[in-house]
Order: C-alpha cells, then sequence, then structure tokens
C-alpha cells in the first residue's frame, strides 16, 4: 500500500527532537498499551504483517495525528473487532457482553520469559535455490499494490547489488492477506543514494532488505 | 511536527478540558488513560489475557532490556579481536552467546564503523529496532522526521544530533524492511587503551549503536 507510513523521503517534517535520558514509556497507559498488544499477540488470531498493515491502513491524517502507542491500540482495536473478539460496545465502555471467542492461544505470565527469549523467527527452510548471489545486480520491481507490502516507494524500479543472502523468509506481502508464508529468499541490496534520489541527497549508500518477489535480473547495461 | 511525540497527547488533553470547561486534575484521567484500562479490563475478563503477563512484560522493557545489553556487546568487541569477528561474522550467535536472544533480535547483524565508513539504521515502514540489544526504540526513532529523512538527509539528521562526520567518511544508511535488526559497532573511542569492558561499555550510548552518535570520550568517562 503506497500509505502515510512509507515516509522514505518525504521531506517537511521538520527537524529530530531528541530527548536525552528518554524513558521506554512517557506514560502510563503506553506501559499497558504496549503490553496489551504483545499479550493479544499470543491468542495467534493474527500475525505480525497483519498486525503491522492493521497500522499502517489507517486514514492517513489519524496516523500522522496519533502518537505511536496510540497507534498500537488503534490497530489492536481494528483487529479485534474484525476478528469478533470484541464488540465496539464492549470497546467503548470495557463491560463484557459477548462471551468470548475461543482463541488457540494465550500468553500465560509463567510463559513470557520463554517466548520473549525465544522471539519469533520468519526464517523458513526451501528448497528452491536463491535467485540470486552477493555481488549481482537487480532492479526493484515497480509495484503498487494496495495491500501490505515491505517494498518502500522510494526504492522501487530502482538499480542496485545483493551485498548479503539471509536465507528464506516469510513473505510479508501473503502473509499479511492469510494467504499463507510463502517463504522467499531475503537479500539485502545496496542502493547508490544518487539512483535513489539523484542528486538531492546526502547519503552515500542506502541499503534495502528485499524479498526475492521484489527483485528482477538486471539486464543489459549499466 | 514530531507526529509520534507522546506529549502531543497531553497537550490535546489540555486542550480537551479547555473546551470542556473543566481541568484535569492529577486525578482525573486522560482519554488515553480511560480507554486503555477499559481495553485491560474487557480483555482480562474474556480471558484473552493474564493480567500478570502484562506486568512482566512491562518489567522487562523497562527494567531489564536496554541499551546496557548493546552496550556490553560493543565494550566486548572492542576488546576482544575473536569475538569481533563472530560479531561480524554471525551477529546472531555472537550476541545470543552473550545472553541476548529473542524478540525483535532473531536475526542480527552487526554493521563496523571505521575511520572511512559510518552506519546509521532506520525502519522508514514504522519502528523495527533491534530490541534484544537496545530495548524499545526511542520516540524520535519511531517519528516522522527521523524516518523520512534518514534514507535521503542523513548527514542532516546527523546535525540534529550535533554530530558531523570527518570528510570523505562514506555514510550508509540500512532501511530495517525486514526482520534483519542491525547494531551499529561503533569506532573505539582514542585514549581507552587498557580499560575494562565494565569501563569501555559504559561510554557506548544507545545513539552510537543506531548511527544517529558516537560513544562518549575517554575524557567524559574520566571526569563522570
Amino acid at each position: 500500500m503506497n500509505g502515510i507510513h512509507d515516509m522514505g523521503g518525504m521531506q517537511n517534517f521538520g527537524p529530530v527532537v531528541h530527548e536525552p535520558g528518554e524513558p521506554p514509556f512517557h506514560a502510563d497507559w503506553e506501559r499497558r498499551a504496549f503490553a496489551l498488544t504483545l499479550a493479544m499477540g499470543g491468542t495467534r488470531m493474527w500475525n505480525l504483517d497483519q498486525s503491522r498493515a492493521a497500522r499502517e491502513s489507517l486514514p492517513p491524517a489519524q496516523y500522522l495525528g496519533s502518537s505511536y502507542y496510540r497507534i498500537w491500540i488503534e490497530a489492536l482495536s481494528k483487529l479485534m473487532l474484525q476478528r469478533g473478539l470484541v464488540t465496539r460496545e464492549e470497546l467503548a465502555d470495557g463491560r463484557m457482553r459477548a462471551p468470548p471467542v475461543p482463541a488457540p492461544g494465550v500468553l500465560a505470565a509463567e510463559g513470557v520469559a520463554a517466548a520473549l527469549a525465544r522471539g519469533k523467527s520468519t526464517q523458513r527452510s526451501t528448497s528452491a535455490p536463491a535467485r540470486f548471489g552477493v555481488g549481482d545486480a537487480v532492479r526493484t520491481r515497480v509495484i503498487n499494490t494496495p495491500t501490505h507490502t515491505r517494498l518502500p516507494r522510494y526504492c522501487r524500479g530502482k538499480r542496485g547489488t545483493i551485498v548479503a543472502v539471509h536465507g528464506s523468509h516469510v513473505f510479508p506481502d501473503t502473509n499479511a492477506l492469510g494467504n499463507g508464508e510463502q517463504p522467499q529468499w531475503l537479500y539485502t541490496v545496496r542502493f547508490d543514494a544518487v539512483e535513489l534520489w539523484g542528486p538531492d541527497t546526502t547519503a552515500g549508500a542506502v541499503h534495502v532488505d528485499c524479498w526475492e518477489p521484489y527483485l528482477e535480473t538486471l539486464t543489459g547495461s549499466q | 511536527m514530531n507526529h509520534d511525540s507522546p506529549h502531543e497527547s497531553d497537550e490535546h488533553d489540555r486542550d480537551h478540558a479547555r473546551e470542556h470547561g473543566h481541568s484535569h486534575g492529577g486525578s482525573e484521567l486522560s482519554e488515553m488513560d480511560a480507554r486503555v484500562r477499559a481495553l485491560e479490563s474487557l480483555l482480562v475478563e474474556k480471558g484473552y489475557v493474564d493480567p500478570a503477563a502484562l506486568d512482566i512484560l512491562i518489567e522487562t522493557y523497562e527494567t531489564k532490556v536496554g541499551p546496557h545489553n548493546g552496550a556490553c556487546v560493543v565494550a566486548k568487541a572492542w576488546v576482544d579481536a575473536g569475538f569481533r569477528a563472530r560479531l561480524l561474522h554471525d551477529a546472531t550467535e555472537a550476541i545470543a552467546s552473550l545472553g541476548y536472544t529473542g524478540r525483535q533480535g532473531e536475526h542480527m547483524v552487526a554493521l563496523e564503523n571505521t575511520a572511512r565508513v559510518h552506519n546509521m539504521v532506520v525502519c522508514t515502514l514504522c519502528s523495527c529496532y533491534p530490541w534484544s540489544v537496545l530495548g524499545l526504540p526511542p520516540v524520535w526513532y519511531k517519528s516522522a522526521p527521523y524516518r523520512s529523512r534518514a534514507v535521503i538527509d542523513p548527514h542532516g539528521v546527523l546535525r540534529d544530533f550535533g554530530v558531523t562526520l570527518a570528510d570523505g567518511v562514506e555514510l550508509r544508511v540500512w532501511d530495517s524492511t525486514a526482520e534483519i535488526r542491525y547494531l551499529v559497532l561503533p569506532v573505539r573511542p582514542a585514549g581507552t587503551e587498557g580499560w575494562s569492558e565494565k569501563e569501555l561499555a559504559s561510554l557506548v550510548t544507545r545513539d552510537s549503536m543506531i548511527g544517529t552518535g558516537l560513544p562518549k570520550s575517554a575524557d567524559t568517562r574520566r571526569a563522570a
């Protein structure tokens, strides 16, 4: 989706404001919002990519006008409503009216440490050979899918070079749609900043992690 | 213009209070406070969430996991050439050997700064960040100004942080678009020969491991 979340290269947002000694949370509700979002991930009613898609598909003005954890709460509410875990009336006042929907999992207190330490690897085995290797010249595809993708707008249709091969990983574009993990080879691609931006950049090179379906072989000159 | 600033919601609450002719005292809940409390109560009642798990999650990321983890990784790489080589070859394995594993650190890559190369990490699409070594990201990292500019004007971003690189240093930006998480290995400060890992770790700032800052100088440490 060409959404507001895809901010690379946008201008006029002003300077980066640095807060010395910044704490992880700035209000108690942020603590709870963070923990609730992680804990609800333990229901396994959605995956990471669906969670990201829910955040980035908020209306652009709302996205820009919301603080970070507020975006998390909006997205969490949306996911729960979509899956029938809660009703709008329940969200409005926090009082249960409908019985709970059976969920595949619950993150119990005694399982938190192990779950966090284990993490959620996205690497998957594959029998398909990697199409590209380090040093290969590639071009990113020009795509404008209306659904979730991790290929930013600023690096579509651009020439780059493979600098790392990371194995086969869950493919966000299908996983976000509930169409399966469909693992794909994942590469780090180096782009000369001038290829991305022309002369109006102070970067030397920009590296982007790209799944194989985002890439095509660069043929011909250059 | 810092759209991810949590202070905006406070301002909103104050505006709201003015509009409605009442002031929010210390005991009065903000809109988000009330909303998240209601949500938590609902989800606990429905049995989707174990309230004790919430407390553990918060405690973990507020007190246990943070940039001190990454600082230990960097300091070890500064004193131990074998570990440094492992870190640059397979950062996930090297970092795990120090006990830092798990969520948002499943696939780690270390980026070595040198006299000629400076690396800076961003996530233009959301807020991907190596939790296992740096904890939760600061507000600025998640904000529109940083996400928009880091890939096109990283020198300008560094100026916002008061950092100027020497002439001729190549500035490489890494956009965390997948589940690979990047840790910058900064250049060891001059004048720290013979320092212990613990002393060195005290020079390693969070920003120096993102690439928006440099480690503290040896003088800073001695003065402290």
